[in-house]
């Protein structure tokens, strides 16, 4: 059965308990619930680094919503770019594939905060020793080149902020670079922005269960399901 | 002092040699941010940075920057130096740090005569 023209309310640039410098209490099934009772058709929780809790976020929403399968990467320009793929193994993959590029930092917990894995029952599973704050040894263009080979989209990350965001480090957004959207942060809102050449989209980068949006960022969708949202993505 | 002097004395590499290695050189900056340089360089001074990106090819060329220097050992992209040599931009390397960089250039007499400092 085809929906089109359907609408989707999404916030996909969520972090979860992973992310050192989030609330513990952002845990696979307080995400999924905070986002139940917001409204929201479909997220990604997008932790720094690394996606160790996205299947657990996955399990957790037991259908009710659709999650889009990302992380948050920073490259060695200090550059956030939100990695979104089409399924979970993809992005396992792309966490193989960059798991190289790691610094060798370890995290100190009592500074930057925990990192804790969780299963779909919340229950903490592990924690990730390296530090998730930091760079990549990868450049963007590597970045851009590993994510895509693996099917996935790529995203500037709130690009309008004056730290970690594509333009503060490079000063522009090149044209080879081939992006289509755009991500701003909530604090502004892309009614504000007119852009000829991108797709703009806002989302919370929620680090705390109040942050995540309500039904404010609304897409266009053939379908509400994540081939739906993954294909406004990619179109 | 010129850029060709500066590599000399300072024992940087030259990935580059573009237009300005014998312009005479009074300012410079330091930054990483690519933004900040945009807003804050100025025409015909040096900038040192650890970042190797393509873009600050571009930036410089903008703003009519008379050279870059990748400090830190940082390695340059090839793409970034292929991009300095098409748009003649004087592009040198050196191991050592921005901060160590700036004392050495203050200390050779670079910028100690800027007015517009």
């Amino acid at each position: 059965m085809t929906k089109s023209n359907r609408q989707a309310a999404v916030d996909l640039h969520i972090h979860s308990s992973l992310s050192p410098c989030c609330d513990d209490d952002m845990t696979p099934n307080n995400i999924v619930n905070m986002a139940l009772l917001n409204g929201l058709d479909a997220i990604a929780v997008t932790d720094h680094n690394s996606c160790d809790n996205v299947e657990a976020v996955i399990k957790a929403a037991r259908g009710r919503l659709v999650v889009v399968p990302g992380m948050e990467l920073q490259t060695s320009e200090e550059v956030h770019i939100l990695c979104y793929f089409p399924d979970l193994d993809s992005l396992m993959s792309f966490q193989d594939r960059i798991s190289a590029f790691y610094d060798g930092v370890e995290n100190k917990p009592d500074l930057f905060g925990n990192q804790f894995i969780m299963n779909e029952r919340d229950e903490v599973i592990g924690f990730r020793k390296q530090l998730l704050l930091a760079s990549l040894n990868i450049s963007i263009d590597e970045a851009l080149q590993y994510a895509r080979s693996l099917g996935g989209i790529v995203v500037p990350a709130h690009v309008d902020r004056p730290s970690y965001s594509i333009i503060s480090q490079l000063g522009f957004i090149p044209e080879y670079m081939g992006f289509t959207l755009l991500e701003y942060s909530q604090k502004s809102s892309v009614e504000n922005y007119i852009s000829r050449k991108y797709k703009l989209i806002t989302s919370s980068d929620a680090h705390s269960l109040g942050s995540i949006l309500e039904r404010k960022m609304i897409i266009p969708v053939e379908e509400i399901t994540l081939e739906g949202i993954f294909n406004y993505l990619s179109s | 002092m010129t850029p060709r002097e500066i590599a000399e004395k300072l024992d940087m590499q030259v990935l580059s040699s573009g237009a300005c290695m014998d312009n005479e050189i009074t300012l410079g900056i330091c930054s990483d941010l690519l933004s900040w340089v945009m807003a804050h360089g100025k025409k015909d001074g040096m900038w040192i940075t650890i970042q190797t990106h393509i873009n600050t090819i571009a930036v410089a060329s903008l703003l009519e920057l008379s050279c870059i220097i990748i400090s830190g050992g940082a390695q340059a992209d090839p793409k970034t130096i292929d991009k300095a040599r098409e748009e003649g931009i004087t592009l040198l390397a050196s191991g050592l740090t921005s901060y160590e960089l700036a004392g050495r250039l203050y200390a050779l007499g670079v910028g100690l005569n800027d007015k517009e400092q």
